[in-house]
C-alpha cells in the first residue's frame, strides 16, 4: 500500500499545531540549528580539516537533494558553484514566489510551519557563510509574508537570528521581500532583478550566473522553500540517511500538489519515486480516484508548463531487468514512478510537483487556451520569441475557442510554438509557454482539427444562408 | 614625450593573447580579449569574432558601445567546442583533428564568449530558421507602415526582412495596438507600435548619457517604451537614441518628414559647435543640409554627438547669408563687385601698408589652413594677430566649454595665445592712437569684443570676411563672403590635438568662396609665394611649416584624423 511519508509536513497538520515559535520549540524546533552551530572541524585522513560549513555542504551533496522549485537541479552542486573567493558577500535567497499554476505546497509550509523554513534557511546560510538572506515571497501571499515576518521577529528575539547567534559568533539577518505579483519573479535571475528594485527581466547567462554574479553582482544562492526545509532534515538525520529516502538519484520526500478532477485534491508528501502517478490519482490514500462515471483524459504531471500526458499513453523506459541488465520496458503513463528522472524519460517533467488531473468532461482546447492565456499574461516581454509568441498562441486559441477556428489552426499553433523554446529565449519561460501547446496539440490533434473544421462548416453555412433583413440593413449602412 | 604624430590618444596597450576559432569552417585567429562598451578588456564574444572573420551576424539589440542586453535573439548561432574525454583531454578524430561537440542549444553571439577551438556556425539551416522565426515574431505586431516611416531606407527590420522575411504573413490575429506619436521630449517623438523593444535607447540614456529617463511598462507583448511618468526626455544627447533605434520608433522632430534618407548625400564632416570636434556625417540633398549624424571615431566621440551640435546647422542655409563680394566706393557707398577686383585692390593696398600698421583678428572657427595663410600675411607686415574665445556650459560627455572648433589650430599656427583674445585690447589701443590703420577680420563680430564700432570707423581699411551679416560686416570697406565648413574642405585641430579633415557637402551660395582659396590668391598677390593650389597641397605645405603638424599629410589624416602633441 502506497503511503504518505511525512518529513517536512510532519507536524504541520497535527491538531493544535500552530505557526508560533513556542509550538515549534515544543516539537524540537531549532535543535538542528544548534547541532549545526556546535559542529567541530573534522580531521581528514590527509591531515586537512573540514570546517563545519564544509561538512554541511558535503552532507547536502551526499543527500542527493534536488531542487524542489521546478528544475530539479542538485542542491549540493548548486552550492558548490558559489564563488567563495571573490571577497564579495554571499547572499542566499529563499524563492517563495510559488506561482506555477497547480502548485500550492510552499504556501502550506509558510502558513503552517514558517519556523521550519527559517531554521532550514539559517542552517543553509551558515553552511555557505551568508550574512544576509532574503525571503522573496509572492505578492499574492500577504498572509504568508505577515506570518514570516512574525516568525522572523520571534526567532530574532530568541537569538536564532541577528548578531552572534546562540553565542556561536555567527551573524545573520533575514528579510522578507514581497513581490508585486508576477510569475516571472520565480525565475531566479528575474527574482534577483526584482529584489534589486527593477523590472524582473531575467538576466542572460552567461555571464550572469547567480553563483558568481547574482544579487548586487555578488555570489548568490537561490533555493526553493521546500529545498531549504529539506536541508534542516539532512542536518538532522545525516546526508546518507536522507539519501535512503526515495529512490536513487531521486532522494528524499516531495510534497505533491494534486488538483483537478480527483475526489481528494490536496497536498501529499511522498517518498520520491516510491509512489506512481496512477496511485497518486486513484489510491484512496491520495487522490481517491475520479468522480463517478468519469474516465481519465489527461494529466499534467508537473505544473501547467509541463508537457501533458494522455490517458493510456505508453512510454518505453529503461529499467533494470532481473539479471541486472538495462532493458526497455513499456510503461503505462499511470505506472510512472512519481520522481524527477522517470517523468523526464517520459518526455515531461515533475517540475514543481503539481499534478493537474483532467477527466473526460474537459474540452482540451479550452484547457490549453486557459494555460496559454496565463503564459501570455505572464511573459515579461524582454526577449522576442516569448514576448510575441506567447500572445500569438493565446490569441489563436482564443479564436479557436470562440467559433472562429480553422482546421489548419493545429499546425499553425505548433509552428508558432516551435519557434520559441530550445535556447531561443533568455529564460525557461520560452519552454514553459510552448511545451503545453506542443504537447496538447501533438497528443489531442483530432480535437483541435475537428473544432476548427466545425467552425469552418458553420461559417460556410452562415455565409450561404440569405441574410436576414436586419443584417442586410446593417451591411447597407 | 614622443613628438611624432599618432592615431591614438592613449599609449599602445600591451599585446593580447590570440586564440583560434572557426567561423563557418574557416579558421581565424582573434584576440582573446576585446574592449567592452566601457573600454574594459573582457573575453571576446562570438559576434566580435564573426566580425573579424567578416561574417555578418544580424542583430538588433547589440551595439558595441552599449552594455549587452541579449534580448532580440536575432544573433542566435549554433556552435561547438572541442569534445573532452573522461580524462578531460580533447578527443581526436581519426584524421588527427579535434573532435567537436556541437552544442544542443544555440547561443546569442552578442553575449557568448569564445573559447579556443570553438566552431561557430552562422549559415546552417537551423540558424536561418531561428532568424526567420525571430523576424516573423518582430513583424506580426509591427504596423508595416514603411511608406510613411522616416526610418525606411535605414531600417534593420527592412534590411533583415529582405534576408530572412517571408513575402506573406500567416498572422491572422488582431495586432497589439500601442501609443502613437508620443511626445517624449522636446526633440523626440516615439511610435510605440514600431518599437521592437531592443532597449538600446534605454541603455544609452541610462549608461552613456547618465539620464535614467526611459523604461518599459506593461508585460509581454504589451511591453511599451516610455519616459518615466511625468518626466520629459530632455538631455543633451537624446537624438542619439534616434540614431541607434534600429527601427522607426524614435524619430527626430527636426528631421522627421523632411527628406527620404536614400536621397541624402552623405559627406564626412566635423561638428563645429565646440572644441571636441565630433566626427559627423552631413546629410544633404540639392545643396541643402538636412541633418547631422555622428560618425564613429573612438579617439573623439565614439558613436555619439550632442543635440546642441547636431541641430546647429540651420544657419548654413539662412536667407541673409553674405553672398556678394562688396567694396566701398569713393563716395563711401557699398557696391557689389568681383573677386578679381577686390583681391587686386586689397593686394595693392596691403603691399603699400607700412610695417606694423596692419592687424588681423581671425576666428577659431576657421580651418588650420586658413589660419596659417593669415599668419603668413601677418608675418609679411609684422601684424598683430589674435582670435576671439567663445564659451558656454560644457558637460561630462562631449560638449566642451570652448564653443569654437579650432582654437588649438589658431594657437598652433601662431594666430593667438593659449588664451584667445588677450591682444584685442592692444589692437584696440593701436587703432585708437592711429598706429593700426588696416584691420583684417575673419568670421568674428569684433564690435562685441573690445573693438567698438566707432573705432572701426577710424580705420583706413577694414577688410572683413564672414558668412552672416553683423555690425562688423556692415562697416567693411571690403566684404568677402566666406563658406560654412560643409561648403569647403579643410582641417580643424580639436581640444585634444586631433587634426581632422572634413569634406565638402554642398555648394556655397552666390559668390561666396572658401576662405582658403581667396586667401591663397591674396597671399600670392602680396608675397609672391605660391605652390598650394589644392587643399591637399596647401595642407601638406602647412604641415612642413608648422612644427606641431610636422610629418602630417592630407592623405595620412584618413577619415578619423591624427593626434598631434599639443
Amino acid at each position: 500500500m502506497p503511503q504518505e511519508y511525512k518529513l517536512v509536513l510532519k507536524y504541520a497538520d497535527e491538531p493544535g499545531y500552530t505557526p508560533d515559535i513556542e509550538c515549534y520549540l515544543r516539537h524540537g524546533g531549532y535543535n538542528d540549528l544548534k547541532k549545526a552551530l556546535a559542529m567541530q572541524p573534522k580531521d581528514l585522513p590527509d591531515g586537512k580539516k573540514l570546517s563545519p560549513q564544509e561538512q554541511i555542504r558535503e552532507d547536502v551533496k551526499i543527500s542527493g537533494l534536488r531542487g524542489r522549485g521546478g528544475a530539479g537541479f542538485s542542491c549540493g552542486l548548486k552550492w558548490s558553484f558559489v564563488d567563495r573567493k571573490s571577497g564579495k558577500p554571499i547572499y542566499l535567497i529563499c524563492n517563495a514566489d510559488e506561482s506555477e499554476p497547480g502548485t500550492f505546497k510552499d504556501r502550506q509550509i509558510i502558513h503552517k510551519d514558517p519556523h521550519q523554513l527559517i531554521e532550514g534557511m539559517i542552517i543553509s546560510c551558515f553552511a555557505n557563510d551568508v550574512k544576509l538572506a532574503y525571503i522573496y515571497i509572492r505578492g499574492e501571499m500577504p498572509e504568508g509574508a505577515k506570518l514570516l515576518n512574525k516568525a522572523l521577529n520571534e526567532a530574532r528575539a530568541k537569538n536564532f537570528l541577528g548578531k552572534n547567534i546562540l553565542g556561536s559568533g555567527y551573524d545573520l539577518e533575514i528579510y522578507v521581500h514581497r513581490g508585486a505579483g508576477a510569475y516571472i519573479c520565480g525565475e531566479e535571475t528575474g527574482l534577483i532583478e526584482s529584489l534589486e528594485g527593477k523590472r524582473p527581466y531575467p538576466r542572460i547567462k552567461p555571464p550572469y550566473f547567480p553563483a558568481v554574479l547574482g544579487l548586487w553582482m555578488c555570489p548568490t544562492i537561490v533555493n526553493n522553500v521546500e529545498t531549504l526545509c529539506d536541508v534542516k532534515h539532512i542536518v538532522a538525520m545525516g546526508g546518507a540517511e536522507y539519501a535512503k529516502l526515495g529512490t536513487p538519484n531521486n532522494t528524499g520526500t516531495r510534497i505533491v500538489s494534486l488538483s483537478g478532477h480527483v475526489n481528494r485534491p490536496g497536498y501529499y508528501e511522498i517518498e520520491t519515486g516510491k509512489v506512481t502517478l496512477g496511485q497518486l490519482i486513484h489510491d484512496p490514500a491520495f487522490g481517491g480516484g475520479l468522480r463517478p462515471g468519469r474516465s481519465l483524459k489527461a494529466v499534467i504531471p508537473g505544473g501547467s508548463s509541463a508537457k501533458v500526458f494522455k490517458a493510456g499513453e505508453k512510454f518505453k523506459l529503461k529499467k533494470k531487468g532481473p539479471d541486472g541488465q538495462m532493458v526497455e520496458q513499456d510503461v503505462d503513463m499511470l505506472d510512472l514512478p512519481y520522481d524527477f528522472d522517470s517523468l523526464i524519460a517520459a518526455g515531461s517533467m515533475s517540475g514543481s510537483s503539481a499534478i493537474i488531473v483532467m477527466d473526460d468532461s474537459v474540452d482540451i482546447v479550452e484547457a490549453l487556451a486557459n494555460i496559454a492565456e496565463f503564459y501570455a499574461h505572464e511573459s515579461c516581454g524582454q526577449c522576442t520569441p516569448c514576448r510575441e509568441g506567447s500572445l500569438w498562441m493565446s490569441k489563436a486559441l482564443h479564436r479557436l475557442t470562440h467559433g472562429e477556428g480553422r482546421a489548419s489552426d493545429a499546425d499553425y499553433l505548433v509552428k508558432i510554438a516551435d519557434n520559441i523554446p530550445g535556447g531561443r529565449t533568455i529564460c525557461a519561460f520560452g519552454e514553459a509557454c510552448s511545451w503545453p501547446v506542443q504537447s496538447f496539440v501533438a497528443k489531442f490533434k483530432d480535437e483541435f482539427v475537428s473544432k476548427g473544421k466545425a467552425d469552418e462548416a458553420r461559417r460556410a453555412q452562415e455565409n450561404a444562408k440569405p441574410m436576414e433583413e436586419s443584417k442586410l440593413a446593417a451591411v447597407h449602412h | 614625450m614622443s613628438t611624432t604624430a599618432t592615431t591614438e590618444t592613449k599609449p599602445a596597450a600591451p599585446a593580447i593573447d590570440r586564440i583560434k576559432v572557426k567561423v563557418d569552417g574557416r579558421e581565424i585567429e582573434v584576440p582573446k580579449l576585446t574592449p567592452d562598451w566601457q573600454g574594459k578588456l573582457v573575453p571576446t564574444t562570438m559576434i566580435q569574432a564573426c566580425e573579424l572573420a567578416k561574417t555578418d551576424v544580424p542583430h538588433y539589440c547589440y551595439h558595441p558601445k552599449l552594455p549587452v542586453a541579449g534580448n532580440c535573439r536575432m544573433c542566435l548561432v549554433e556552435f561547438g567546442t572541442p569534445a573532452l574525454g573522461p580524462d578531460r583531454k580533447p578527443v581526436m578524430n581519426p584524421d588527427g583533428t579535434a573532435k567537436i561537440a556541437k552544442s544542443p542549444r544555440p547561443a546569442i553571439a552578442c553575449a557568448t564568449p569564445i573559447s579556443p577551438g570553438m566552431e561557430i556556425y552562422t549559415k546552417t539551416p537551423g540558424v536561418k530558421q531561428m532568424r526567420e522565426g525571430v523576424l516573423e515574431f518582430l513583424l506580426i505586431n509591427h504596423p508595416l507602415d514603411c511608406p510613411i516611416c522616416d526610418q525606411a531606407g535605414e531600417c534593420k527590420l527592412q534590411e533583415y526582412s529582405v534576408d530572412y522575411g517571408q513575402s506573406a504573413s500567416r498572422f491572422v490575429e488582431p495586432k497589439v495596438h500601442k501609443p502613437k506619436a508620443v511626445d517624449l521630449g522636446p526633440r523626440i517623438v516615439l511610435d510605440d507600435e514600431r518599437c521592437i523593444l531592443c532597449t538600446r535607447c534605454i541603455r544609452f540614456t541610462k549608461d552613456i548619457a547618465g539620464d535614467d529617463a526611459l523604461g518599459i511598462v506593461n508585460r509581454g507583448s504589451y511591453n511599451t517604451l516610455t519616459a518615466y511618468p511625468g518626466k520629459v526626455f530632455d538631455n543633451n544627447y537624446t537624438l542619439n537614441t534616434v540614431d541607434i533605434c534600429p527601427v522607426g520608433a524614435l524619430t527626430s522632430k527636426d528631421f522627421r518628414f523632411q527628406m527620404r534618407v536614400w536621397f541624402l548625400k552623405e559627406t564626412k564632416s566635423i561638428c563645429t559647435s565646440c572644441a571636441t570636434g565630433c566626427n559627423i556625417i552631413a546629410g544633404s540633398r540639392e545643396e541643402k543640409v538636412y541633418r547631422y549624424t555622428p560618425r564613429e571615431n573612438n579617439a573623439v566621440n565614439a558613436c555619439w554627438m550632442c543635440d546642441h551640435g547636431r541641430l546647429n546647422y540651420k544657419w548654413i542655409g539662412r536667407e541673409d547669408r553674405l553672398t556678394e563680394v562688396r567694396r566701398q566706393n569713393s563716395e563711401g557707398r557699398s557696391e557689389k563687385t568681383t573677386w578679381t577686383v577686390v583681391l587686386n585692390e586689397i593686394g595693392e593696398k596691403l603691399k603699400k601698408a607700412p610695417h606694423g600698421s596692419v592687424a588681423i583678428i581671425a576666428s577659431a572657427r576657421q580651418t588650420n589652413e586658413e589660419l596659417w595663410l593669415l599668419k603668413k600675411l601677418a608675418n609679411k607686415f609684422g601684424a598683430l594677430t589674435d582670435s576671439i574665445g567663445h564659451f558656454g556650459e560644457g558637460d561630462k560627455l562631449l560638449l566642451n566649454t570652448d564653443r569654437t572648433p579650432n582654437k588649438t589650430g589658431a594657437r598652433l599656427t601662431g594666430i593667438c595665445q593659449a588664451s584667445a583674445g588677450i591682444k584685442l585690447m592692444v589692437i584696440a589701443d593701436s587703432i585708437k592712437v592711429g598706429k593700426v590703420k588696416t584691420l583684417i577680420v575673419f568670421g568674428e563680430d569684433v564690435t562685441k569684443n573690445s573693438i567698438e564700432a566707432e573705432l572701426l570707423d577710424k580705420l583706413e581699411t577694414l577688410i572683413v570676411s564672414d558668412i552672416l551679416p553683423n555690425e562688423t560686416t556692415k562697416r567693411a570697406h571690403y566684404l568677402l563672403p566666406g563658406c560654412a565648413h560643409v561648403e569647403k574642405r579643410g582641417t580643424f585641430t580639436n581640444v585634444k590635438g586631433r587634426v581632422q579633415k572634413f569634406m565638402k557637402a554642398v555648394e556655397a551660395p552666390g559668390d561666396a568662396r572658401p576662405e582658403w582659396e581667396f586667401l591663397h590668391d591674396l597671399v600670392y598677390n602680396v608675397t609672391g609665394q605660391d605652390g598650394f593650389l589644392t587643399i591637399e597641397g596647401l595642407f601638406n605645405e602647412m604641415a612642413k611649416d608648422v612644427p606641431a603638424f610636422k610629418g602630417l599629410t592630407w592623405a595620412g589624416l584618413g577619415d578619423t584624423g591624427v593626434t598631434v602633441p599639443i
